[in-house]
């Protein structure tokens, strides 16, 4: 066993520990975004995929750069757009003042998204 | 170490960071976005490092770069092109099929990395994670693109099996990793091909037997296989950052599977080796024993209307139904009337983790009125009607006792609030297949409807009272 890999896998079991740490705090309204935020940072492959043309000579090797890319990038594109937008439904209120123990005998007209409520979470 | 080496390490380690603090704000639905802004970042800021890598390499010949970078091209396109048109009820079968693209990327690197070395004599440690890489990689690419197929409807959603699918199954485990075992002793291309094609068999019929209602804890358990993988394929090329992004993926698939396992009561290793739980289909079987009682449109409507306190339970049958704007229009026209009303979310509600919440976020639902089922369970005895739409076994008190297929689930407490609407197609039985004894509960009125017309009439029915 080399040092190299020693330290590899110091750095996994660490990670992984981070990431135990640092999602099992994530509530459950926000699992599907969470899901496709860890989808997107999987993506992180397409270096992976990247570093396969540095030694590809035949054709074979070609072939395996090119899907290899084409999979890591529509991962790793497709993932943070879809997270974007998914994070960008989630208001905290319908209306500007809302109270979630008061009723909410102010009008709620909820259908429309209006413009002016939309950038209220970034 | 070169000065040039120095720099991509730390570019990478700032990069891992991003993706760390990236997830740590998704703790908040206030600081999400902002979280997958940090993510973004660190992406960008890894793939420029790689970019930087190859081309100091210098040894990438033209037809390379051109592969490269139309393989990227198309890809992002395809992934643009996915990710802005789906529609919010089809995200499981769009992060399954990022799920399966992942795990296939991750498959092809250490592939790659096999044929190329496998002339020369291969280090051992590389082969293992190597052989890991390809195994789990080519496992999640088949078994997502079966889940998505599943979840999309083009495949049965109620499990598959067929004579001697188990057996396909255990035999297609024992060739993967006996082959790969084998390669570790004696590198042989050949025996790469098989286990490659062996992985990929598990992968599909590790999916088939499983049923559309245990979805949500499938697609966590590929995206933690994705995650693996993909550390594997760190491991094989040695790249920190493809470890460490890797393990975070892993531990998040981790802990959403034990998660989702939990909501439903039952083991990982039950719901992949058990095959049964449709979901899908609801057939209507034989009632259960004691009177049920009917209601239209107008009665529940007065019933909704003149609460002070009202929860919706919101189920997969208005997941299915894809019913989200008709119920949050409800809630707005109750409101109106000055009705508090919040929503009861299960773990398992909808077809992934979190996915109800999406959905109603879609329909313009502000997130503080999605209550957890810890806070919610609480306030059902101070509530005048809870509203059940399309959800079944998460509801039904039998859990509380033992000796039934639902036993020790955690439920929703719906049967403490003072009435009960259930708004359903039949009296058909959950994927449990036992009968519901909300159903029969005197305080319970069942309101025999398609969750989208039934709810549409509730709120023309409210609206009339209001003028």
């Amino acid at each position: 066993m080399t040092t190299v890999l020693l330290t590899d896998i110091t750095i996994f079991v660490l990670a992984l520990l981070v990431g135990f740490e640092v999602i099992s705090k994530v509530p459950a309204t926000l699992h599907t975004p969470l899901m496709s935020a860890a989808n997107s940072i999987h993506g992180i492959v397409l270096a992976g995929a990247m570093l396969i043309a540095v030694t590809a000579h035949d054709a074979l090797g070609y072939i395996l750069a090119f899907v290899a890319a084409a999979f890591a990038a529509m991962n790793v594109v497709g993932g943070y757009v879809v997270t974007g937008r998914m994070l960008k439904m989630f208001r905290r209120s319908r209306t500007p003042v809302a109270d979630a123990t008061a009723p909410a005998a102010v009008s709620g007209n909820g259908q429309a998204p209006a413009a002016g409520q939309r950038g209220g979470q970034s | 170490m070169s000065a040039f080496d120095w720099i991509t390490q730390l570019l990478y380690v700032a990069a891992a960071t991003c993706f760390v603090l990236g997830l740590h704000l998704m703790n908040s639905p206030a600081t999400a976005r902002r979280g997958n802004q940090v993510s973004t970042a660190g992406m960008i800021l890894a793939v420029a490092t790689t970019l930087a890598l190859v081309a100091h390499a210098g040894t990438v010949t033209t037809t390379g770069w051109i592969v490269m970078l139309a393989g990227t091209l198309v890809g992002s396109g395809a992934g643009l092109y996915a990710a802005r048109t789906v529609e919010m009820t089809a995200m499981p079968q769009l992060v399954s099929i990022f799920n399966a693209v992942g795990g296939g990327a991750a498959a092809l690197v250490g592939i790659d990395d096999y044929v190329r070395l496998a002339s020369g004599g291969i280090a051992e440690s590389t082969t293992v994670f190597t052989i890991l890489d390809v195994l789990i990689g080519a496992v999640t690419f088949s078994g997502s693109i079966i889940a998505a197929g599943k979840l999309q409807g083009l495949i049965d959603g109620s499990p598959i099996t067929f004579p001697g699918s188990r057996a396909v199954n255990v035999a297609a485990a024992v060739i993967a990793v006996g082959g790969g075992i084998y390669m570790i002793a004696t590198p042989s291309v050949v025996v790469l091909v098989i286990i490659i094609l062996a992985a990929l068999l598990f992968g599909v019929t590790m999916v088939l037997p499983i049923g559309g209602a245990d979805m949500p804890v499938v697609i966590s358990l590929l995206n933690a296989f994705t995650g693996t993988a993909v550390a594997m394929a760190g491991f094989v090329i040695g790249n920190w950052a493809l470890i460490i992004a890797g393990a975070l993926v892993g531990a998040s698939g981790g802990i959403l599977t034990k998660l989702m396992a939990d909501a439903m009561n039952r083991s990982i290793r039950n719901i992949i080796v058990g095959g049964f739980g449709t979901g899908d289909s609801a057939p209507a079987v034989e009632g259960p024993g004691g009177d049920v009682r009917s209601i239209q449109a107008d009665d529940a409507a007065i019933q909704l209307a003149y609460a002070q306190k009202v929860i919706i339970v919101p189920g997969y049958g208005l997941a299915a139904a894809q019913a989200q704007h008709q119920v949050a229009e409800l809630a707005s026209v109750l409101e109106e009337r000055g009705v508090e009303v919040s929503y009861a979310i299960h773990p398992v509600a909808g077809r992934m983790p979190g996915h109800m919440n999406v959905l109603l976020a879609e329909a313009n639902v502000p997130y503080p009125q999605l209550k957890e089922m810890d806070e919610i369970n609480p306030e059902f005895p101070r509530t005048d009607v809870a509203l059940v739409i399309g959800a079944n076994d998460v509801t039904n008190p039998a859990a509380r006792r033992p000796g039934n297929p639902v036993s020790g689930m955690p439920i929703l407490d719906v049967d403490h609030a003072k009435s009960i609407i259930v708004i359903k197609r039949s009296m058909g039985h959950g994927y449990a297949g036992i009968d519901n004894e909300l159903y029969v509960n005197p305080k319970t009125s069942m309101f025999f409807s398609d969750a989208k017309s039934a709810l549409t009439e509730l709120t023309a029915a409210v609206k009339t009272l209001v003028s």
